[in-house]
């Protein structure tokens, strides 16, 4: 594990330098450590692919001669015994998440199945097909990245990002996909839209997916896609 | 207590000082750009540092005040609006933001509090995703926002003094701490003033200068980033980061502003121009105290100016 500087206010501990399964394995009992014991002055404790970013208050360790960097790298060294047994881990969840593919609700679709020499339908098919594994929210609140993107599916981004992909909208950059929880900007190919609402201020917790939960997607018509409720 | 918005200006929020424990959600912290400027101007009226103000940007509003009351406006100095000192406002009376003369950002507190309600631990405005503040929005004119009443009584005329500012300048230099990335760029962040682009806002500030040329190459595994980070995208012209950025980035990393430095991050306009000179994380921490030390005095010096009546 390295630990180094993120400016003045968080510690970056690197746990691996690949996004697979296994490092995300570790960075999730690691943080899930960290947020177990942490007390006065950590703020947050964010894991991300291969790292964990532990976020603090300078003030609260400001006791004289005391090194509020130095400090919070030995309670991250400290957790890291504590990460070893997983019993911090969070316990992970399945989530299913419909989509409407191709269409209106997929514009890309059509070009990125012609560019895997596939008919439209299968390259819907094989995306449903999978087995997606949360490696980080990010990007907009409750945006996951999920790898696990069948080989022949990977698209590299548009050239030229949209300036507004729609609410729901299910893509894929490069080897990953993922679900815009909100409309924004947004450069990944656009295959289909759910209607389930991944980002929910009003609830706790507001995302609906964590880091490490499963994800499967179920074709749905674009009729169920206008009934949901 | 209603103030009601005749003009709301280009763009006029509701912020505190931020959300904390929703970044893994992909929250931002939000809050003010310039947090500093709120908490004197929360403080000069009696209010608790972390309540919730205006962010005022570039072009001010013009507010009308149902009440008397006391407010303040620190941060960016607009015509017609005394900076940095408590205001009394009769019943009915206007206040109104000229031009703006320095800076970017002003934050006008009002004593007793913008009430809003609370969003995901915070209060302050999430233009991006529509939630917190007034109604997930910027305001616009003919809105009427709700204060939370307060009967305060401040003696005497006084104002803050300037000499505890931070070093509000057009031209500023920031210190900023080494990133993960920094030494694949040389010393040339350090080298040149860079000037603040158009494309500019609460999520980034986008800077324009010489290139800066990456030695190393390779994609970056995406992790976590904060306001004040400096990422350099493949074009060579770094973005600092602010309030309201992504809570993930892939870009390599040059350098942080030290956080007492977002102060000055925050007031600059587009056309400005900023340096950075490398400092450490140790060094950033004691600056980071020595503001408190400051804004500690302040507290203190204004327990004494301002009762509850």
């Amino acid at each position: 594990m390295k630990l180094e500087p993120l400016g003045d206010s968080a510690v970056v501990a690197t746990l691996g330098s690949k996004i697979d399964r296994s490092t995300l394995a570790s960075v999730l009992r690691f943080s899930g450590a960290l947020v177990a014991a942490r007390g006065r002055g950590i703020l947050d404790v964010v894991p991300a692919y291969a790292t964990v970013t532990v976020f603090y208050d300078p003030h609260q360790f400001a006791e004289p001669g005391e090194d509020a960097y130095a400090t919070v790298c030995h309670f991250i060294e400290a957790c890291a015994a504590l990460a070893r047994g997983g019993r911090f881990a969070p316990a992970p969840s399945t989530i299913e998440i419909p989509v409407c593919y191709g269409g209106e609700f997929g514009p890309d679709l059509e070009e990125v199945a012609e560019r895997a020499k596939m008919a439209p339908g299968r390259f819907a098919a094989l995306h449903a097909g999978a087995d997606y594994l949360v490696h980080a929210i990010g990007f907009t609140p409750g945006f996951p990245y999920l790898g696990g993107l069948p080989h022949a599916l990977q698209t590299p981004r548009r050239d030229t990002p949209r300036v507004r992909v729609a609410a729901g909208s299910v893509g894929i950059g490069g080897a990953q996909t993922g679900v815009y929880p909100l409309a924004s900007p947004g450069g990944w190919q656009i295959i289909g839209r759910t209607p389930l609402a991944l980002f929910r201020p009003a609830l706790q917790p507001p995302a609906l997916l964590k880091a490490g939960d499963h994800v499967r997607f179920r074709s749905i018509s674009a009729s169920e896609l206008g009934t949901w409720t | 207590m209603d103030v009601k918005v005749i003009r709301a200006g280009m763009l006029t929020t509701v912020q505190d000082l931020g959300r904390r424990g929703h970044l893994a959600e992909g929250v931002p912290v939000g809050g003010a750009a310039d947090p500093f400027a709120l908490r004197i101007a929360n403080l000069l009226v009696g209010n608790a540092e972390d309540a919730p103000g205006l962010e005022i940007t570039l072009t001010g509003p013009e507010l009308e005040f149902e009440e008397a009351v006391w407010v303040a406006a620190c941060g960016a100095r607009f015509e017609g609006v005394p900076a940095w000192r408590p205001i009394r406002l009769e019943p009915g009376e206007r206040l109104k933001f000229g031009k703006c003369l320095q800076g970017c950002r002003a934050y006008l507190s009002v004593s007793g509090g913008i009430d809003v309600d609370w969003a995901l631990g915070g209060r302050g405005t999430f233009l991006s995703a529509g939630f917190g503040g007034f109604h997930g929005r910027a305001l616009r004119d003919g809105d009427v926002v709700r204060c939370v009443p307060s009967a305060r009584t401040l003696t005497g005329h006084w104002s803050l003094d300037e000499r505890m500012l931070p070093a509000y300048s057009q031209e500023p230099t920031v210190r900023a701490i080494p990133g993960a990335q920094a030494k694949e760029f040389g010393g040339a962040l350090y080298a040149q003033r860079f000037e603040v682009t158009v494309q500019s806002d609460r999520m980034g500030i986008r800077l324009s200068g010489l290139r800066l040329e990456r030695s190393g190459w390779g994609d970056l595994v995406s992790a976590a980033v904060a306001p004040g980070t400096l990422q350099v995208p493949p074009d060579g012209n770094p973005i600092v980061l602010m309030a309201d950025a992504q809570t993930l980035g892939g870009y390599p990393r040059v350098a942080h502003a030290a956080a007492v430095d977002l102060s000055l991050l925050a007031q600059l306009a587009p056309g400005d121009g900023v340096r950075f000179v490398e400092t450490s994380v140790a060094e950033a921490h004691a600056l980071a105290r020595a503001r408190e030390r400051d804004v500690a005095l302040l507290r203190q010096g204004l327990a004494s100016k301002i009762r509850p009546t």
